[in-house]
């Protein structure tokens, strides 16, 4: 399964990753990464052996070439069958992610794009059950990117969950399978883009007296007007909670509100996200 | 993670550097008394040096014990987490995963061994020097006696271990410091400066109360080896207060590693 985690910048999408992996640990409640919790430094050793990450940018030494950069990862850690796995491991994440040209340079001369792709290759070294990647198509070209998606795809279509932290919306309803959104350091909606999608229609509608259709409007649950000034007699509605355009029109007629035109618009992922992170119902 | 450190070490142009600053420093004191044409005093061991090369790896100790072996102590154990820290490897190598307490040991480990090759590098360099230019004979002890070239040896081996062990308790402050900071350089001018601060101190005598208690106070004492008979006391001062001050901080850095978030 492919996951992704969406949310603006300064949501906690990083936060909460370091927290999965252990690196800080959170002041209240608890984290389980493979059904294992995620506790003090020591006890989740053999569960962290599984996950493979890029936490932020990837980091390397960079007076080593890249080989010798995962080389010195696989083998800072025991034990020893899994050391030697991840060595003899070296030279196929390094074709997966295209650097095996570049893998004797140094990593000082390496640029962004082909560090991004190093710190993937990095992550895969392990063959985690669980890849956690944050940002992974940050500086790479579309070309790179395209070639990232397609490898995330087949990983997670041959058994990994690959965990993959966004703030680029099209990649995610590309590729994603299930989407969680985060703002404000929570969890404000999650499943899969389609699902989102139909969390936030809207509706837009042509009434002959937009004063009155606001007031009844206004009184319905699930309902929201957004302002678009400078469009005549149009309204635009979002609708929430199930809320149907059927139910829109009803409660306008019965009112005595003329209802001229209405016409449903397909939300975009990006109306469901802005709508969710800005959106009053979020906890700020 | 011991060998992966040791083998980074070496791969590194400084290292190779820094080992020919140290050659040179070696030889200093063989060139300066092979072709002077007054020799005279100078500190313990120099006015000898004449008498035979085994006296150069000493003269070597005391031109590297008071600063440069504390300032390469200070570079390696200050950059053992806090260089990993601000180079965002240290994340990688948490997740990794390497356990936190293993993390700092072997950064000890590395760190100490590393000091270890020095003290032997200078030692050898120096020996080779000086049998070069003075030969291989029995030395004066500073007592007027004289032990023979086996004996001398094995006092000069001797040396290099105490030497070595001057600079545990430093590293391990080091190694602690490095843990609270994400900066290298910071925490290796801080180290520097207590080395500083402490041979200050030692230096105040209506301080003497504290003297025994600091960590550079017997860090010469090696000195003494070299009396008839060896005069243990001030020697095996030194070394307890060096295993203090190492277990005490070492104990620090792991608690306060354990428990750090790591956000570099």
């Amino acid at each position: 399964m492919l996951y992704g985690f969406l949310g603006p910048n300064g949501a906690g999408k990083t936060t909460t990753i370091r927290m999965a992996v252990g690196l800080i640990f959170p002041t209240e409640g608890s984290v389980e990464v493979l059904g294992q919790p995620v506790r003090g430094s020591m006890e989740n050793l053999p569960s962290l052996r599984r996950v493979g990450a890029m936490i932020e940018e990837p980091a390397f030494w960079k007076y080593l070439s890249g080989r010798r950069n995962l080389e010195a990862y696989a083998r800072a850690a025991g034990p020893a069958a899994d050391r030697d796995r991840r060595l003899v491991r070296v030279p196929e994440v390094l074709r997966l992610v295209g650097l095996e040209e570049a893998a004797s340079k140094k990593v000082g001369a390496y640029s962004q794009g082909m560090r991004q792709r190093l710190g993937i290759a990095q992550a895969l070294l392990g063959e985690p059950d669980l890849l956690i990647l944050d940002e992974p198509t940050n500086g790479l070209d579309p070309q790179g990117m395209r070639e990232i998606r397609i490898l995330l795809r087949r990983l997670a279509d041959e058994g990994t969950t690959v965990f993959v932290s966004s703030h680029l919306l099209a990649e995610v309803e590309a590729m994603c399978d299930r989407v969680g959104v985060l703002a404000h350091g929570r969890l404000v909606a999650e499943g899969a883009p389609s699902e989102l999608r139909t969390l936030s229609d809207s509706i837009r509608i042509e009434v002959g007296d937009t004063a009155r259709a606001r007031e009844v409007l206004g009184g319905l649950s699930g309902v929201r007007i957004e302002d678009e000034p400078g469009i005549g007699r149009w309204l635009r509605v979002r609708l929430s909670d199930g809320t149907t355009a059927a139910a829109v029109n009803r409660a306008l007629v019965s009112a005595g509100v003329e209802v001229g035109a209405l016409i449903p618009e397909r939300a975009s992922l990006e109306d469901v996200f802005l709508s969710l992170v800005e959106g009053d119902d979020v906890p700020r | 993670m011991f060998r992966v450190e040791f083998g980074k070490t070496f791969r590194r142009i400084r290292t190779y550097v820094l080992g020919g600053l140290l050659a040179a420093v070696s030889v200093l004191p063989v060139v300066v008394f092979a072709t002077a044409s007054h020799p005279g005093g100078g500190p313990p061991f120099f006015e000898f040096l004449r008498r035979s090369g085994l006296f150069a790896p000493l003269a070597a100790m005391v031109l590297i014990q008071p600063f440069i072996l504390p300032l390469g102590a200070g570079l390696l154990a200050g950059e053992s987490i806090a260089g990993e820290a601000s180079g965002g490897t240290l994340r990688y190598l948490l997740v990794r995963p390497v356990g936190r307490g293993r993390l700092v040991g072997a950064k000890y480990g590395a760190v100490m061994a590393l000091l270890g090759l020095a003290v032997l590098w200078v030692m050898v360099v120096g020996l080779l020097a000086g049998v070069i230019a003075f030969g291989l004979h029995p030395v004066p002890t500073l007592s007027g006696t004289e032990l023979g070239v086996g004996a001398a040896t094995l006092r000069v081996l001797v040396t290099g271990v105490y030497v070595l062990a001057s600079v545990a308790g430093l590293a391990a402050i080091g190694m602690f410091l490095s843990t609270l900071t994400d900066s290298a350089p910071v925490a290796t001018v801080a180290i520097v400066a207590i080395v500083i601060l402490s041979q200050i101190l030692d230096g105040l005598s209506s301080l003497h109360a504290i003297h025994p208690f600091l960590l550079t106070h017997d860090w010469l004492a090696f000195a003494d080896l070299f009396r008839s008979p060896v005069a243990w006391d001030r020697i095996t001062h030194g070394v307890v207060v060096f295993a203090l001050y190492t277990v005490a901080f070492i104990t620090a850095a792991l608690a306060r590693f354990r428990h750090k978030d790591i956000v570099s």
